[in-house]
């Protein structure tokens, strides 16, 4: 089973990509200049200020969203110390991700203990439809905010994961761009991607498709309708991330769910 | 707009080295931001003097170096300039390529005035 992902491919079969498989987020996150600033020096230019005051150059090479990467870092640990494996699911609004959840909570019912926190801007909605299938919900409102971040996530981690919780999924706001800048402690991202939005979808969103490692093609059942090519779809999908683990399914219909429940419990193992 | 978020991060830390270095202001505020950070500069560049208002950050210039991608093949070990489709390796046309440079999103220096007296 691969390491990574766990997606029970032999790992030389396909690759994944060292970069995201690292974990972009801790790896550069222990780079000693983050946060120790050990390399500030100052270069005085007195001849261009006032002779009272001058200008100093500061170095600092540090990550702008460095405090949400450091909750980030603390949820990682949190999770990995109560034994949570968490997934941070990423699409447009409309892919289908409550609908996924919702046949997926009860698919792993008695066999997973799961979790799950979901954004959108306004409305308790998605949580209430995750309701009462054996998992506990939170809902977080963003009001505006067009992506969760780590502090949001990190508050609710006590209360949600706890108590022999095995997955976590994160439900992030509908959005192809700005979530995937926003490391919230997962332990990867999945991108999910339906068959109504076009098959060139991950070579013109490639910030979110080349950052997740594995895809989730949703709605197939309505493929045959629409002129969308699955294999044009792998291959832009390909292109942004080779290696890619890619799912095809329809949680309407429930092709293709077997293999997604079957990942999900290898995930946890 | 997920860069109102990022202008308030920025500004932060800004506010944060300036207190720290008892700075008279901060003249100029340089970062670096990949293709693949997600982040529009422009963007950025609009929401910063906004969100530095009323800050020890006011007033400062925001410079935005950008970051080319760069890729590295991963079948015979070619780096070179990318664009954001990554195509296909020049070198040997494998597109197993491993992603080295692009989503950086980094404060380089932040220049300060400094009372001398």
């Amino acid at each position: 089973m691969c390491k990574d992902c766990g997606c029970g491919i032999d790992p030389n079969l396909h690759s994944h990509g060292g970069y995201a498989h690292s974990h972009e987020g801790p790896k550069e996150h222990t780079h000693p200049d983050a946060h120790e600033h050990p390399h500030v020096h100052e270069h005085p230019h007195a001849s261009a200020a006032p002779a009272e005051s001058e200008t100093r150059t500061v170095e600092l090479q540090q990550k702008i969203l460095s405090r949400n990467d450091e909750q980030a870092e603390k949820n990682r640990a949190w999770l990995k110390a109560h034994g949570v494996t968490a997934v941070n699911l990423i699409s447009s609004p409309g892919a289908g991700k409550t609908y996924l959840l919702e046949r997926t909570l009860e698919g792993l019912r008695g066999r997973v203990p799961c979790a799950v926190i979901t954004g959108d801007l306004r409305t308790d909605n998605d949580a209430r439809r995750l309701q009462g299938k054996g998992a506990p919900v939170r809902q977080i409102e963003t009001i505006n905010a067009c992506h969760l971040n780590a502090e949001q996530v990190g508050r609710l981690l006590p209360e949600i994961a706890d108590h022999g919780i095995r997955l976590l999924f994160i439900e992030n706001v509908g959005n192809l761009v700005c979530p995937s800048a926003f490391d919230l402690g997962e332990n990867f991202k999945i991108a999910l991607l339906s068959t109504t939005e076009g098959e060139d979808k991950p070579v013109k969103y490639p910030t979110l498709f080349s950052s997740a490692p594995v895809a989730v093609l949703t709605k197939m059942d309505l493929a045959e309708h629409l002129d969308w090519s699955v294999a044009a779809c792998r291959s832009a999908l390909r292109q942004v991330r080779p290696g890619v683990f890619i799912f095809e399914l329809s949680a309407k219909t429930g092709l293709g769910m077997d293999a997604w429940l079957d990942y999900l419990v290898k995930l946890t193992e | 707009m997920h860069e109102l978020s990022i202008a308030q991060a920025l500004v932060e830390q800004v506010e944060e080295v300036a207190a720290k270095a008892h700075a008279l202001s901060v003249v100029r505020v340089v970062i670096a931001v990949g293709p693949l950070s997600g982040v529009d500069a422009d963007a950025l560049g609009s929401l910063f003097p906004l969100v530095a208002e009323g800050t020890a950050a006011a007033g400062a210039e925001l410079a935005v170096q950008t970051v080319a991608i760069r890729t590295k093949c991963r079948t015979c070990g070619h780096e070179a300039e990318a664009d954001a489709t990554f195509a296909a390796c020049t070198q040997c046309g494998s597109s197993d390529a491993e992603l080295k440079a692009g989503r950086e999103l980094m404060i380089q220096t932040i220049e300060l005035e400094i009372d001398e007296r």
